[in-house]
């Protein structure tokens, strides 16, 4: 246990401190959203429309920046070897590192996702529920997206097909969480979708870490 | 080693005749489902646009049944790590794909005259297009690792992901769909079929089954052809 602990600890310094960390990715949400009036239109009534979803694509795409480290630099340098061969299965690797991914990506993503929401004209009353839907979908993202960052270890061209694998699994996590906005947005009952968001994130949560270690023993192999 | 290729040798035994007469059945029931949809009356509403249904809806089946076939042939080949397996999963995922397209693209024929419109983000559409782009992904990570065997075996770990996500993406579609545009093209649940739609329909969903199956067999055929003049050529290399 106390050496997943140092696992994670190690994780998370990696991901948060080399090469510029969650700054990045939250550059790359920020130059998003600037993108968006750009190519719709500056009208508040068009941009205020779209601005919640719009938001929640921005945070889908962001954070796919990060996963292609995940698992490649540690493949590359031998370290996933190593973990392959240490006491602690492959899964809990998987899970620490899912984790840490969350914690050092996704959250400051979900920090950001109100005030560019905001930015962009969403109102101010739903501050709240974008940063509580993004958090929680973002570990959705986090565990699903390191599937894909772990099946493409060892491939050509990686990055990018991340994003051609990772994508279209992405497909309901944005439907919810954009779905919880619009629900509380427009006075419905938006419980249904964090529900459903929630229930996503916890079943990739759980059933992450199998594929990831499935994929990793693959690479390895 | 010699189980594995003993396996090979009876399924290129059984494959060699099968192959050709589940063409022969195809064709004989493609031309038969075809000579059916002809000859059905008009809808009352759709009028003769009503027979792209038969070339349509086949398509969507076969588009999901070809998913569940690479799953199960990516589960065979992850659990019992089958050389034949990994050859049908390898062959089964452009031929669902190109179901899914066909069935995207008769869809947008079809859509144009009935909706006025070649493309609707409806439930059922964007779930199909979802579906498009898993049988792409699988592709395209089976292309980019260069050894085979991993190559199949990760993209084989995906299918599986994809076969347990694909219920979700269906059911999250449905409900965004009910969430943002309440029921307006689709009539849901609408009238069961006429038995004279119902007869094309089914005599064309049994023929391109029929063709899935030979183009299948075909398939991984040339996989372990293909495989076999490898192992030759590594052979006369020394």
């Amino acid at each position: 246990m106390s050496g997943l602990w140092i696992l994670f600890r190690r994780e998370l310094g990696q991901t948060w401190g080399r090469g510029g960390g969650p700054v990045l990715a939250l550059t790359f949400f920020a130059c998003v959203a600037t993108l968006l009036p750009l190519a719709v239109g500056a009208s508040p009534a068009r941009l205020g429309s779209v601005a919640p979803g719009a938001a929640w694509l921005a945070l889908a795409l962001a954070s796919l920046l990060s996963l292609e480290r995940l698992f490649e630099r540690d493949f590359e340098d031998g370290t996933l070897d190593l973990l392959a061969l240490g006491p602690a299965p492959l899964e809990a690797v998987a899970l620490a590192k899912g984790l840490a991914q969350w914690l050092a990506n996704g959250a400051p993503l979900a920090l950001l996702a109100p005030v560019v929401a905001v930015a962009l004209g969403a109102g101010l009353s739903l501050v709240p529920m974008i940063f509580i839907s993004a958090l929680i979908g973002g570990l959705g993202l986090s565990f699903t997206g390191g599937i894909g960052a772990a099946l493409s270890l060892g491939s050509r061209r990686g990055g990018v097909l991340i994003a051609v694998i990772v994508l279209p699994l992405f497909a309901p996590p944005v439907i919810f969480g954009a779905g919880v906005i619009d629900a509380y947005a427009s006075g419905l009952d938006w419980r249904p979708a964090l529900g459903f968001l929630s229930a996503y994130s916890l079943a990739a949560l759980a059933l992450g870490p199998l594929a990831m270690a499935a994929a990793c023993r693959n690479a390895l192999s | 080693m010699f189980q594995a290729l003993a396996n090979p040798q009876r399924f290129m035994a059984f494959s060699r005749w099968a192959a050709p007469l589940l063409a022969v059945i195809a064709a004989g029931l493609l031309s038969w489902g075809l000579w059916l949809s002809f000859s059905a009356p008009e809808d009352y509403q759709q009028g003769a646009t009503v027979r792209l249904m038969f070339i349509h809806v086949p398509a969507a089946y076969m588009a999901m049944f070809c998913y569940a076939c690479l799953g199960a042939a990516s589960l065979m080949g992850l659990v019992f790590r089958h050389v034949l397996a990994d050859a049908a999963a390898r062959a089964c995922a452009p031929l669902g794909a190109g179901f899914t397209a066909l069935a995207l693209i008769t869809g947008m024929l079809w859509g144009r005259p009935m909706w006025g419109t070649w493309w609707v983000w409806d439930a059922r559409v964007t779930s199909v297009l979802v579906l498009f782009l898993f049988y792409i992904g699988y592709m395209a990570l089976q292309a980019a690792i260069d050894d085979e065997t991993r190559a199949t075996r990760a993209s084989g770990i995906l299918a599986l992901v994809g076969l347990i996500n694909l219920p979700i993406v269906k059911f999250s579609v449905d409900w965004w769909n009910t969430l943002h545009q309440p029921a307006s093209v689709f009539r849901k649940g609408g009238p069961s079929l006429p038995p004279e739609f119902l007869w094309p329909l089914g005599v064309m969903a049994l023929a391109y089954m029929a063709l899935f199956g030979a183009l299948w067999l075909v398939r991984i055929r040339a996989e372990v052809w293909r495989k076999r003049a490898q192992s030759l050529a590594l052979q006369a290399a020394g």
